[in-house]
């Protein structure tokens, strides 16, 4: 494959051009929203990762917040005492090693059983922290005091988002990114087509929790005390799992569709509904799945596309919003 | 057949709980013929085609391909050694157009294909089994006997030594028959080798180089069309004692 095709050269080109834009953003704002970028950023991230493999294989995984959560304590445990460099590489060693373990044990499995699955990962990461921080520590909960501002925060945030955005560009138009594809329709044509399915899977499984896994050591720092039940919160896992269906999931951009709208929508309910915003947060879910199977993006395809095309893309949604 | 044994296959055995589904079978294939497998629904023959292609794995006998032991192996390790399927519910990749399921085929093999090569390999083959006019079109779209096509297709994407048909010809219309087993003919004449599961006589007779028939997953006859169809014990396999 020749990477330096136009029509590689020029997604590409834009999308620096626009990443560089966004970088002087902290200039132009004052830190409300500087607050505000920062959220849309690292929801951003997630969403991207997360469908970046549950997109193609239709695999719904809710242990985003495992991963963000141990980049999180990583960096409340090393963070005074390595530079943060290092520090962002042991939280993805850790992620990476963690990643692996899960995959090899759990993407055999299929349908609703990965989804409870994940969903009692994030239960048990969190037990086992905290029965650790209880009995080996002494002490549940740490600050996190780093020399790390706000504005280093988005900006290594919009770095990560980049490096996300073009390894997914890359990966759409690769060998590998073609066996998800592939897998994602049908695991059993996959395999007698001479794909590995288990290593496919774990590749990517591994890929989308690192960025999960870096965004949560980057947003440590603004938080000052995290304990486990901040930092594995399943509430996170939920959220990105929405916005991705939101926004489109099989689509590079699609996420982001669904992350803009949504981050404004969860500020505008924690502002003025504290008290009701998990039921308010319920109801959107619904709404989502009910009108919008297959997302913004679907909605886009639907009416922007030939009617062969829209056929195709109306049988797709079924399955896609069963899983939800 | 003075040609040399492809694949061979002996004591394979595969039970689901109880049920014995294939006992003790062994046939070999010789190279550039159709063989056909053939028996009473729930004989085992899905099951046979199973095992050979690594979609299950057998509890006991050996499968040999070319002098190398692929029994148990997985699936995609299967597909590199020269084995290609297609499956009793024809399967392609209904989000996918017709360019993107061959290409699905050209990309894992041994000596894989990618980008602009594979592109122009998918639309040669598609030209090959006639969908060149579909190459673009969602394959979920495609009529039954062209969905067929393309899942034989992608199966030949694979350059495999062996193609395995599992009932390929089933549920298609007279002149449809006549187009699918004209197809069958001409990759016979291009030397590939097919084991094939089929109920259509017409097809059988006028394809099969050899047959062997199962009943209650047992090997029951082993020769000529002719031969094991006026053998009494295939006779009885299918319509039972009073007609043997």
């Amino acid at each position: 494959m020749s990477i330096l095709k136009p029509d590689f050269i020029k997604p590409v080109g834009i999308g620096a051009v626009i990443f560089a834009a966004l970088a002087f953003l902290p200039s132009l704002v004052d830190s409300y929203y500087m607050s505000l970028a920062i959220s849309i950023v690292s929801f951003a991230v997630l969403a991207t990762a997360w469908s970046m493999f549950s997109g193609p294989t239709r695999y719904i995984s809710l242990a985003t917040v495992v991963f963000f959560g141990i980049g999180a304590y990583t960096v409340a445990v090393l963070g005074e005492v390595l530079p943060f460099p290092l520090v962002l590489v042991c939280a993805g060693l850790a992620g990476t090693v963690i990643a692996l373990l899960v995959g090899f044990s759990t993407l055999r499995l299929a349908g609703v059983y990965f989804v409870i699955f994940t969903f009692g990962l994030t239960e048990l990461v969190r037990q086992v922290v905290s029965w650790y921080e209880v009995n080996v520590t002494r002490e549940m909960g740490r600050y996190v005091f780093l020399d790390i501002t706000q504005n280093d925060i988005y900006w290594q945030l919009l770095a990560l988002f980049a490096v996300l955005l073009l390894t997914g560009f890359i990966l759409g138009r690769s060998r590998l990114g073609f066996a998800l594809r592939i897998i994602g329709e049908d695991e059993t044509v996959a395999k007698h087509c001479g794909i590995d399915v288990t290593r496919v899977k774990v590749a990517l499984f591994v890929l989308s929790a690192l960025f999960m896994t870096l965004t949560g050591a980057i947003m440590a720092p603004r938080w000052t005390y995290i304990d486990p039940v901040i930092a594995f919160n399943p509430m996170l896992s939920f959220q990105v799992v929405i916005m991705a269906l939101l926004g489109g999931p099989r689509r590079l951009l699609g996420p982001l569709l669904g992350v803009v709208p949504l981050t404004l929508l969860f500020e505008i309910l924690t502002a003025n509904f504290p008290n009701h915003f998990s039921i308010l947060l319920g109801c959107v879910f619904l709404v989502i799945v009910y009108l919008l199977p297959s997302g913004v993006v679907g909605l886009y395809e639907k009416y922007s596309a030939p009617k062969k095309r829209v056929l195709a893309t109306e049988q797709n949604a079924k399955p896609g919003g069963n899983a939800a | 057949m003075t040609n040399e044994i492809l694949l061979s296959i002996s004591g394979l055995q595969k039970a689901f709980g109880g049920l014995i589904a294939v006992n003790q079978m062994q046939f070999d294939v010789h190279e550039g013929e159709i063989l056909g497998l053939l028996g009473p629904n729930g004989s085992g023959k899905t099951t046979v085609m199973n095992l050979i292609s690594g979609a299950l794995q057998a509890n006991e006998g050996k499968i040999v391909i070319s002098g190398k032991d692929i029994t148990n192996l997985p699936a995609h390790k299967i597909s590199h050694s020269g084995i290609a399927r297609t499956f009793q519910l024809v399967r392609v990749l209904p989000d996918l157009d017709c360019v993107e399921n061959i290409e699905a085929g050209l990309a894992y093999r041994t000596k894989p294909l990618w980008g602009d090569a594979a592109h122009a390999a998918a639309l040669e083959l598609l030209e090959r089994i006639g969908l060149a006019k579909q190459a673009h079109t969602p394959a979920g779209d495609l009529t039954y006997i062209d969905q067929k096509r393309l899942e034989l297709g992608r199966a030949l994407a694979l350059q495999p030594k062996l193609l395995l048909l599992d009932e390929w010809l089933a549920g298609l219309n007279p002149s449809e028959l006549q187009d699918g087993i004209a197809l069958v003919r001409k990759l016979k004449n291009e030397g590939l080798t097919i084991i094939m599961v089929e109920h259509v006589m017409d097809a059988i007779r006028s394809l099969c180089d050899r047959c062997v028939v199962m009943n209650a997953g047992a090997k029951i006859a082993d020769g000529t069309p002719d031969e094991v169809l006026s053998d009494p014990e295939v006779v009885r396999a299918y319509l039972g004692d009073s007609h043997a």
